[in-house]
C-alpha cells in the first residue's frame, strides 16, 4: 500500500479546519472587506492613517496619565488655579474649533474642486492655528517670567509637557498645511493631493480632539485644585 | 561650535573599546571600499539601498539583526567572562565599562537583533502570504528599516565616541538622570531608541493596515496563515505600545536636556511611575518578540508534520487573547516595589492567566505533530527543541508571578535565566527556524543541512550549559549585574554558565560556516521548483525568490491552505491550471527618501546627544526638505509591461510542470 | 506530497535528542533547584523566607503536574511520528477535536485557578509591609529558639534602613546607634525594617531570611523579618544603582538577646556620631565600604531624609569622584 493513499486528504480540501463555513463566492464581495481582495488605495490610505492617529492617542495618553499622576506634585510652588487665565484659554479653544470647522470648509471646496476656496479656508485655518500657537506661546512666557516654568516643579513639569507635545503637534501640521497649500496650487487635485488632503484634515480634526481632553482635564479639572 | 564633544571622548586609555572600534571601523572601511572598487556601488544602491521591496527590506533587516545579534554575544562572552574570573577578584573590566557592556547587551539584544529579527522576517513573508505584492506602505517600510539602522548605529558609535548608558537596559530614574548620570551614554540610549522607535511604529501601522486590508481575494480573516495572524497581533501590540515608549524616554529626555522633574527626586518627580510607563510597553514588547515567533512555529510544523494546523481556529483565539491580556500584566516587573497586597495578586493572577493561552498553543502544535509524518529538517528540530526549552521558561515565569516568590528570586540570576529561556528557547529559536525555512525562498538555495544542525545541537547544548546554572545561582541569592562578587556559595554556578559560553561561541561560528559553505555550494543546494519543504501556504507557490511583483495574477483564495488546495488540484488533474491572462503591473518605485532621512537622522541624534544646537536645526530643516521632496514627486509607479510578466510567469510554471510529469502517478520522490 | 530534498533522513536524529538531551534537560533543572538547597532561598532561616519558600515550592509542584508530562509527550509525539516510523498511525485529517479543545483550554484555567488562589494568599499574607505575627501561628518552618532570659512574645526591634552610594546604612532608632553595611539583630525577634534611599533605588535583600523590597528616595517602604537560627546572613543590594553597586553587600548578624545587648553597649562606647554632618560625610559617592559603627546618632536623620529635608545625595562630581566613576562626556 502506497503510503500516500493513506496519505491523501480525502476531499476535504475545502475546508481543511472544519471550519463549517459554506463556498460563497468571494468575487462579489466589496473590496478591503473581508473577501473582497486588496482595498482601493484611497482606502488603504486612509485606514492606515487613522492607525497612526490611534497610536498618537496612546502617546498623548502616556503624557495625561503622567499629568493625572502629577497633578497634585506642585513642591510648594504655584498650582493650576494660581496660574490658569480662563479667558486665554477660551479664546485657544475658539481658534482651534473654528479652524476644524474652516479645516471642513477645505474639505468641502476640495469636493467641489474650486482651487479658490480650498486655499482660501486652508490660509484660514492656518492663521487660526498661528493664533492658538501664539497665545498659547504667550501663556508659556507668562509663567516662565513668574518663575512657573517647567523646572519649578513635577507638576509644571508635566503640563508644559502635555500641552507643548501638543502645541508642537499644532506645528507639524501647520507646516505640513503650508505644503499641501503650495501642493494643491502647483499640482491641483491629483488622486495623490486627494488623499494627502483627506488625511491632513483627519490629523487636524484629531487634534482638535485631543485640545478638548486637555482642556478638559488639564484647565477644567486642574483648575478645581 | 561642536558642543560637547572632545578628543577626550575618544577612550584612548581604555584598550578594548579603542581595539574593537578600531577593528571595526576597519572591517567597514574595507567592504565600502571593496564594494565601491568592485563596482557594486550602482547595484547595491538601486537594489537594495534605496529599495521599497519587502523582500529586500526584510532580508536587509534579517542581515542587521543578525549582525547585531552577534555584537550582543560578544558583550554576553564579556559579561559571563567577567562574572567567572571576577571571584574575590577585580576582573578584566572595571565597573564603568562593565556597566556599559550588560546596558548594551540587553538594549542591543532586543532593540537591534530581536526585534529587526523578527520584523525582517515579517517583512518578507507575510505580504507573500496573503497573495498580494507588497504591504500598504512601500516607501514608509523602507524609511522603516533605515530608522532601525540609524538608532543601531548610534549605540555602536557610543563604543568609540563617549561612552554608553550604565543603567542597565531599561535606565529606572532616578540613576538614569543627569545627577547621577552625567555623561552621554543615557542621551545615547534616548535618541537612539526614540529614533528607531519611530520607525518601528511605523512598521506596526504598515503591517496592521496590510493584513487588515490588502489580502488576496477570497482570502477571509479565517483563512490566513497562523503566522499572518500573529503577525497581526504583534503589530496591533506595536502600535499601541511603542507610543508608550516614546513618551517615557521623552519624558526622561526632558528631565536630562531641560530640567523637568517628571522622575527626580527633588520637585515631585515620581520615579516609580517611570517604572510603571515603561514597563506598560515592556511587557507587550516581549509579546511583539513572542508572538510572530509562535506563528513561524505553526507554519514549520504544520508544513514538516504533512498536516494542516490542529485547532486553527483555538489558536487565532490564543493569540487574540494572548495579544490583549499582554497589556494588563505589567506590574508583575515590579512587585518588589511595594504595592501591596491586592494589587499584587490582581497582576499576579493576570499573569498566570496568560499562560493559559500559551499552554492551548503549545497542545495545538503538539496535536498538529499527532498522527503526522515528521521531517527532520533543521527548521522542524528548532521546533521540537523550543517546545521543550519554552515549556520550562514559560514554568519559571509563572513561578515569578507568584509574588511571594518574586520576593526571593526578583532581579536575581533566576530572573536573568526565566527571561533568556524565553526570548533565546522562543524568539532566537523562532528566528533560526524561520531563517533556514525561508531562505531558499529569498535566496533561491537552501542552507547547508549538515552545518544547520550543528549550529542546532551546540545553540540548544549551549542554552542549557550557561542557564540552567544560572536557575541555580538565582536559588542561591545571586542578584544581577555584579562586576564582582566573593559570595563563595554561587562561584560553580557562575564558574559553569561561563564555560558553557564555549558551546555557544562554538554554535556562532557554525552559522558563519553554514552560510559560507552554503554559498560556495549554492548551485547544488539550489531550489528549482520554489517548493523546497513541500510547503502548505501562497509564498511557496512563487519562484524562488520571487519576482519584484510576487505573483503575476493575484491569487484566489478558496479556503485556508491555499497552496496546498492549488498543488492538490494540479496532482489530481496531472496538470497545471490554464496560463492566467496576464496584464501590465504597477509596482512603486524606489526612493532615497528611507535611506537620506536616516542619514539625517544620524546626524541630528548625534548633534543632540553631543548638544551640537546648529547641527540639530540643520538636521530638522533637512529632514523636512527630504519630506517635501519626496512629497513632490510626480511618478509614483512604473510598470512592468504583461510581455515581461508573461516571461516570468512561465519561468514559474516550467520547472512545476515538469516536475507534474516526472510524477505522474503523484508519487513522492 | 512534493519531494522534500532537504537532504534529512527524517526522524535521525530525534532518538538522540529524546533520550539523551531531553533527560539531560530535567535532570538538570532539577539539579539547580537542589543545588539551591543549600545556603539560599531554599534554606531559610527565618519566617518570612520560610513561608516563601514554602509557596515557592508549591507552585513548582502545581506547573510541573502539567509541564513535566507535556514536555514528555512532546518529546513522544516528536520520536514516534518521525516520517520513517512504519508503525505509527498517521492521521492527515486530525485537524480538529472537540474534545481535546475542552482538554486544552479547562486543564490549564483549572490549575490556573488553583495558583490563583495561591497568588492571593500569598500575596496578602506575605506582603513585606505587614508584620510576622500574622505568619508566626500559621508557619510549620518556624522552629523558635527559646532562649532562657528573652520574654516568649519579644518586642520588635525597630531598625531604619537608607541606601547610600554605595553602602547601607541601619540607624536603630531605640537603641540610638547606627551602624554600615552590617546589622545586628536578636534571634527569635522581629525586626521591623523602614526603608528608605539617600538617592537612586535600591533594594534591600537578605536571601536567606525573607522577601526583598525597593528602597527609594522620598518614600518609606517597610519589611518585616525574623531570624530563627543564630548566624551571618548575607545581604545585599537587588536593584543596580551605578558603580559601586557590586560592593554593595552587607552581613546580617542574628545572635542571642543577651550578646545583642552587649553589642549595643559596646557601639554605644566608642566610635563616630552620625549628626547632619557625619551624614552628608557617609552620602559623598563611595565604594567598598568596611563595616563601622556609630556610637549615637540624630534622632531625626532618617526623617529628614525621607522628607527631602536632607537633599539627595550628590551624584559623581569631578571633586569627590575617584577615579572609576568618571563618566565620559559630562559637562
Amino acid at each position: 500500500m502506497s503510503t500516500v493513499d493513506a496519505f491523501m486528504p480525502s476531499g476535504r480540501g475545502r475546508d481543511p479546519y472544519r471550519l463549517g463555513h459554506g463556498h460563497r463566492e468571494a468575487h462579489h464581495l466589496a473590496r478591503g472587506h473581508g473577501e473582497g481582495g486588496p482595498a482601493r488605495k484611497r482606502v488603504v490610505v486612509a485606514y492606515g492613517f487613522w492607525i497612526f492617529l490611534l497610536s498618537d492617542i496612546v502617546m498623548f495618553s502616556a503624557f495625561f496619565a503622567a499629568h493625572a499622576v502629577l497633578q497634585t506634585a506642585t513642591a510648594g510652588g504655584p498650582t493650576g488655579r494660581d496660574l490658569f487665565d480662563p479667558m486665554s484659554v477660551a479664546l485657544e479653544t475658539a481658534c482651534l474649533l473654528v479652524s476644524s470647522f474652516t479645516c471642513g470648509m477645505s474639505a468641502v471646496a476640495t469636493g467641489a474642486r474650486s482651487q479658490l476656496w480650498t486655499q482660501f479656508f486652508l490660509a484660514v485655518t492656518g492663521v487660526l492655528g498661528v493664533a492658538f500657537l501664539a497665545l498659547e506661546a504667550h501663556d508659556f512666557a507668562g509663567m516662565i517670567a513668574i518663575g512657573a516654568g517647567p523646572q519649578r516643579s513635577a507638576f509644571l513639569s508635566s503640563f508644559f509637557a502635555l500641552v507643548g507635545c501638543h502645541g508642537l503637534h499644532v506645528t507639524a501640521g501647520l507646516l505640513w498645511l503650508g505644503t499641501m497649500m503650495a501642493q494643491v496650487f502647483v499640482k491641483g487635485f491629483r488622486p495623490n493631493i486627494l488623499r494627502r488632503l483627506l488625511c491632513f484634515n483627519l490629523f487636524w480634526h484629531v487634534l482638535d480632539i485631543i485640545w478638548i481632553a486637555i482642556f478638559t482635564m488639564v484647565y477644567l479639572i486642574g483648575e478645581g485644585r | 561650535m561642536l558642543g560637547k564633544l572632545t578628543w577626550g571622548a575618544i577612550p584612548w586609555d581604555q584598550p578594548i573599546p579603542l581595539i574593537a572600534g578600531a577593528v571595526v571601523f576597519a572591517l567597514f572601511f574595507a567592504v565600502v571600499v571593496w564594494v565601491i572598487v568592485k563596482g557594486h556601488l550602482p547595484y547595491l544602491w538601486h537594489e537594495w539601498i534605496t529599495s521599497v521591496d519587502h523582500k529586500r527590506i526584510g532580508v536587509m533587516y534579517v542581515m542587521l539583526g543578525l549582525v547585531m545579534l552577534f555584537r550582543g554575544f560578544i558583550d554576553a562572552l564579556m559579561i559571563r567572562s567577567q562574572q567567572a574570573l571576577a571571584f574575590h577578584a577585580a576582573g578584566y573590566l572595571p565597573p564603568e565599562h562593565y556597566n556599559q557592556v550588560f546596558s548594551a547587551h540587553g538594549t542591543i539584544m532586543i532593540f537591534f537583533a530581536a526585534m529587526p529579527l523578527v520584523i525582517g522576517l515579517m517583512n518578507f513573508a507575510v505580504p507573500l502570504q496573503l497573495g498580494v505584492r507588497d504591504v500598504a506602505f512601500p516607501t514608509l517600510n523602507s524609511t522603516s528599516f533605515w530608522l532601525t539602522a540609524t538608532g543601531a548605529l548610534l549605540v555602536n558609535i557610543s563604543l568609540v565616541i563617549g561612552e554608553f548608558a550604565r543603567t542597565g537596559w531599561l535606565p529606572y530614574p532616578p540613576l538614569s538622570e543627569t545627577q547621577y548620570s552625567p555623561g552621554v551614554g543615557v542621551d545615547y540610549y534616548d535618541w537612539a531608541l526614540l529614533i528607531s522607535g519611530v520607525g518601528t511604529l511605523m512598521t506596526g501601522i504598515n503591517f496592521v493596515t496590510t493584513i487588515l486590508k490588502i489580502r488576496a481575494p477570497g482570502m477571509s480573516y479565517l483563512r490566513m496563515s497562523m503566522f499572518c495572524w500573529t503577525s497581526l497581533a504583534a503589530n496591533l501590540l506595536i502600535v499601541a505600545a511603542f507610543p508608550i515608549l516614546t513618551a517615557t524616554l521623552a519624558m526622561l529626555t526632558l528631565d536630562r536636556y531641560l530640567g523637568f522633574h517628571f522622575f527626580t527626586n527633588e520637585a515631585g518627580g515620581n520615579m516609580m511611575m517611570f517604572i510603571n510607563l515603561i514597563w506598560a510597553w515592556g511587557h507587550p514588547e516581549v509579546y511583539i518578540l513572542v508572538l510572530p515567533a509562535f506563528g513561524i512555529f505553526s507554519e514549520v510544523i504544520s508544513t514538516f508534520s504533512g498536516k494542516p494546523l490542529f485547532g486553527y481556529r483555538s489558536m487565532v483565539i490564543a493569540t487574540m487573547f494572548i495579544c490583549i491580556v499582554s497589556f494588563m500584566v505589567w506590574l508583575h516587573h515590579f512587585f518588589t516595589m511595594g504595592s501591596g497586597g491586592d494589587v499584587n495578586a490582581v497582576f499576579g493572577i493576570a499573569t498566570s492567566v496568560i499562560a493559559v493561552g500559551t499552554g492551548v498553543k503549545v497542545y495545538n502544535w503538539l496535536f498538529t505533530m499527532y498522527g503526522g509524518r515528521i521531517r527532520y529538517a533543521t527548521p522542524m528540530m528548532w521546533s521540537v527543541a523550543f517546545i521543550v526549552t519554552f515549556i520550562i521558561g514559560g514554568m519559571t515565569g509563572v513561578l515569578l508571578a507568584v509574588p511571594p516568590a518574586d520576593f526571593m528570586l526578583h532581579n536575581s540570576l533566576f530572573l536573568v535565566a526565566h527571561f533568556h529561556n524565553v526570548i533565546i528557547g522562543g524568539v532566537v529559536f523562532a528566528v533560526m527556524a524561520g531563517i533556514t525555512y525561508w531562505f531558499p525562498k529569498a535566496f533561491g538555495f537552501r542552507l547547508h543541512e549538515g552545518w544547520g544542525k550543528a549550529v542546532f545541537w551546540l545553540s540548544v547544548v549551549g542554552f542549557y550549559a550557561v542557564f540552567i546554572p544560572l536557575y541555580g545561582a538565582g536559588l542561591l541569592g545571586m542578584t544581577r549585574r555584579l562586576q564582582h562578587y566573593d559570595f563563595a556559595l554561587w562561584r560553580p554556578w557562575v564558574l559553569a554558565a561561563g564555560f558553557g559560553m564555549i558551546f555557544l561561541v562554538g554554535s556562532a561560528v557554525a552559522q558563519v560556516i553554514q552560510l559560507v559553505v552554503s554559498y560556495r555550494q549554492r548551485e547544488l543546494l539550489r531550489d528549482e521548483l520554489g517548493d523546497p519543504w513541500d510547503g502548505r501556504s501562497l509564498e511557496w507557490a512563487t519562484t524562488s525568490p520571487p519576482p519584484a511583483f510576487n505573483f503575476a495574477v493575484l491569487p484566489n483564495v478558496s479556503n485556508e491552505e491555499p497552496y496546498w488546495e492549488m498543488k492538490r488540484g494540479a496532482i489530481e488533474a496531472q496538470q497545471m491550471s490554464a496560463e492566467p491572462d496576464y496584464k501590465p503591473i504597477e509596482m512603486p518605485h524606489n526612493s532615497p527618501t528611507g535611506f537620506i532621512t536616516a542619514f539625517f537622522s544620524t546626524i541630528t541624534g548625534f548633534a543632540l546627544i553631543w548638544h551640537i544646537w546648529w547641527l540639530v536645526g540643520v538636521g530638522l530643516v533637512a529632514a523636512y526638505a527630504v519630506f517635501v521632496w519626496f512629497a513632490w514627486r510626480d511618478i509614483e509607479e512604473y510598470e512592468i509591461p504583461a510581455a515581461e510578466v508573461a516571461r516570468l510567469d512561465r519561468e514559474r510554471r516550467a520547472p512545476r510542470a515538469r516536475w507534474l510529469e516526472r510524477n505522474a502517478a503523484g508519487r513522492p520522490a | 506530497m512534493l519531494p522534500s530534498r532537504d537532504g534529512a533522513k527524517a526522524g535521525t536524529p530525534c532518538v538522540v535528542f529524546r533520550t539523551f538531551s531531553g533527560r539531560v534537560t530535567l535532570v538538570s533543572f532539577l539539579a539547580a533547584i537542589l543545588a539551591g538547597c543549600s545556603g539560599g532561598v531554599l534554606e531559610p532561616k527565618g519566617p518570612v523566607g520560610g513561608a516563601n519558600a514554602l509557596i515557592l515550592l508549591d507552585a513548582v509542584c502545581i506547573m510541573c503536574v502539567i509541564g513535566v508530562p507535556t514536555m514528555i509527550a512532546v518529546l513522544v509525539f516528536a520520536w514516534w511520528y518521525r516520517a520513517d516510523n512504519t508503525r505509527a498511525r498517521r492521521r492527515p485529517d486530525f485537524v480538529h477535536s472537540g474534545r481535546i479543545e475542552l482538554l486544552v483550554w479547562s486543564i490549564p484555567i483549572l490549575v490556573i485557578m488553583f495558583l490563583g488562589g495561591v497568588i492571593w494568599i500569598g500575596a496578602h499574607e506575605l506582603d513585606p509591609f505587614h508584620p510576622i505575627s500574622a505568619l508566626a501561628s500559621t508557619n510549620p518552618q518556624e522552629k523558635p529558639n527559646p532562649q532562657p532570659n528573652t520574654p516568649p512574645q519579644s518586642k520588635t526591634l525597630e531598625v531604619q534602613v537608607v541606601s547610600l552610594d554605595w553602602k547601607w546604612l541601619f540607624i536603630y532608632p531605640d537603641q540610638g546607634i547606627a551602624s554600615v553595611n552590617e546589622i545586628v539583630v536578636p534571634v527569635g525577634t522581629p525586626v521591623h525594617f523602614s526603608i528608605t534611599s539617600a538617592s537612586v533605588m535600591n533594594m534591600f535583600f537578605v536571601p536567606q531570611l525573607g522577601s526583598m523590597i525597593a528602597a527609594m528616595n522620598g518614600m518609606v517602604t517597610q519589611l518585616h523579618l525574623q531570624a530563627d537560627h543564630p548566624g551571618d546572613y548575607y545581604g545585599l543590594s537587588s536593584q543596580y544603582s551605578g558603580d559601586g553597586f557590586s560592593g554593595m553587600h552587607f552581613l546580617m548578624r542574628a545572635v542571642p538577646a543577651d550578646e545583642f545587648a552587649r553589642w549595643v553597649a559596646t557601639t554605644k562606647a566608642e566610635g563616630p556620631t552620625l549628626d547632619r554632618a557625619g551624614y552628608e560625610q557617609l552620602a559623598q559617592q563611595s565604594q567598598d565600604v568596611k563595616p563601622f559603627t556609630y556610637r549615637a546618632i540624630d534622632s531625626n536623620i532618617f526623617h529628614a531624609v525621607t522628607t527631602l529635608e536632607i537633599a539627595p545625595g550628590p551624584g559623581p562630581g569631578p571633586s569627590v569622584a575617584p577615579p572609576q566613576v568618571r563618566p565620559r562626556g559630562a559637562d
